[in-house]
């Protein structure tokens, strides 16, 4: 878990992706060949904006590791600057609708124990909040 | 005397949970009205279950970044203070650096000196500033406290931070002066492995607080030749509501010039974060010209004082949402709840 993790801080503490010139689709996760120009890719790491809209999400309601924040919601996010990513909502069930406006955090994911690792990342908030 | 270096850019970050001295006083029996006239905090803000001291210097550190139109690779120096850092060994520093794409040519360590490690990075960041080491400096205080339960402290530990861009460019306000003062004073403390601080109770007032933030307020303005009345702000340490207002009456400042800053009777005493965030409040509604005066305090014991000169650039610079929007904006909790997303009981 630990190597796995690490190797990918880059693009979970900060909306890192790629961007293709060749066709200008972005991804998120990064991608290293464009699935849509393949050989002709051209792709370039990109900061995202902070921000972007609900399109779809869940509320989970059971899970083993997240007893601490239970219900919490999963969205899928079209972010302002193009690519759609799923993450974390963090917000009340009651609060959360498709088209809200949100913006991304930094928050922990979860830690290995109490004297294991930390996980931190990207999650999202409703736009308005902070 | 002026340095020519100062502040480019500021941010702040404060939990959005909230709870009561009122709820704390119902659970432990005790009487809410003299709590809250006494300490002088009728809340406290508290940080959700995924937020702790590394995530709240990021978010300040971000509102810095864009509201300054900072280039995050131009940083060259990230120093964090805390009191209560995820981990022992492990720097909160290079969490900051990577979240905020600072790239990995920066000067950085994790600061500790109760609640004044904060200022103490603006000490350290400025001075590199002046040397021609670094054009830009990222220095955060930044806490999620904890009171053992009962303890007096439970009123007033919160969690928050405060985020500044130190630079020679751009300013929005001018560092004229800086000046400390430190003894070895075993005010409140720690030990290694311990959750929850102990402190000496009543001795913390007048051979602790209230003579090292008179000594730095008085050191700066007779190293500098200022007198109170030079200064249209001041803001102290706030280890609750009494103290700060306390030491600025025997400084010589009214309420009028302290109230803006006063934000521990709303969120509580945010520990390194406590005097840098009042004084993003302060500089939330300052003009150009106005002089700040900002006392930090670090218990074991020592503080740090500074002379602040309001800039023509904070005209044009972003102030929202400004500190007081952010203490508004709070959700309040029950005690359940607290205790819960504190990890004051352990869950399998
Ligand atoms: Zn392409």
């Amino acid at each position: 878990m630990l190597p796995r993790f690490w190797r990918k801080i880059k693009y979970r503490y900060d909306l890192v992706g790629s961007y293709c010139e060749n066709c200008g689709r972005s991804f998120y996760p990064p991608r290293n060949v464009c699935p849509n120009c393949r050989r002709k890719s051209n792709i370039r790491e990109i900061r995202f904006g902070d921000c972007g809209k609900v399109i779809s999400y869940s509320v989970v309601h059971d899970s083993e590791n997240t007893r601490m924040r239970k219900p919490y919601i999963v969205a899928m996010i079209k972010l302002d600057d193009g690519p759609v990513i799923t993450s974390q909502l963090v917000c009340s069930p009651d609060e959360v609708q498709t088209g809200m406006r949100v913006r991304k955090v930094f928050r922990k994911y979860g830690e290995e124990g109490e004297s294991g690792i930390i996980y931190y990342g990207t999650k999202f908030v409703p736009a308005d909040s902070e | 005397m002026t340095l020519n270096a100062g502040i480019v850019s500021y941010g702040t970050h404060i939990p959005k949970y909230r709870i009561s001295s009122d709820e704390i006083a119902r659970i432990w029996g005790e009487n809410a009205e003299i709590i809250k006239n006494g300490l002088g905090v009728y809340q406290k803000a508290v940080p959700d279950v995924d937020e702790d001291t590394a995530t709240i210097a990021v978010e300040a550190a971000r509102e810095a970044i864009n509201r300054g139109n900072i280039h995050p690779q131009d940083i060259g120096a990230v120093y964090v203070g805390s009191e209560s850092h995820p981990y022992v060994v492990k720097p909160t520093s290079t969490i900051v650096g990577e979240a905020i794409s600072a790239g990995n040519d920066f000067y950085s360590a994790d600061l500790e000196f109760a609640c004044k490690a904060g200022t103490a990075g603006l000490q350290i960041c400025l001075s590199m500033i002046l040397s021609g080491m670094i054009d830009y400096g990222l220095a955060i205080g930044a806490d999620t406290s904890q009171g053992a339960p009962g303890d007096a402290l439970e009123y007033s530990a919160s969690a928050g931070g405060a985020a500044y861009i130190l630079g020679k460019r751009d300013l929005i306000a001018e560092i004229e002066d800086t000046y400390s003062f430190a003894t070895d004073t075993p005010d409140f403390w720690r030990r290694e492995g311990q959750p929850y601080p102990k402190h000496g109770g009543r001795f913390t007032g007048l051979p602790a607080y209230f003579r090292h933030v008179i000594s730095a307020a008085k050191g700066l303005m007779d190293k500098s030749g200022l007198n109170p009345s030079d200064f249209d702000y001041a803001v102290f340490h706030q280890p609750n509501g009494k103290f700060p207002v306390r030491a600025a009456k025997t400084l010589g400042f009214n309420m009028e010039r302290i109230k803006h800053g006063l934000v521990v009777p709303h969120i509580g005493n945010t520990y390194s974060g406590s005097s840098l965030i009042g004084l993003a409040a302060i500089l939330d509604i300052a003009k150009p010209s106005e002089r700040i005066l900002m006392v930090s305090f670090g218990s074991g014991a020592g503080s740090d004082a500074f002379s602040i000169t309001v800039e023509d650039g904070i005209e044009s610079f972003r102030r929202n949402p400004s500190v007081w929007d952010k203490i508004r904006k709070g959700v309040s909790i029950d005690y359940g709840i607290y205790v819960k997303m504190r990890k004051k009981i352990r869950v399998k």
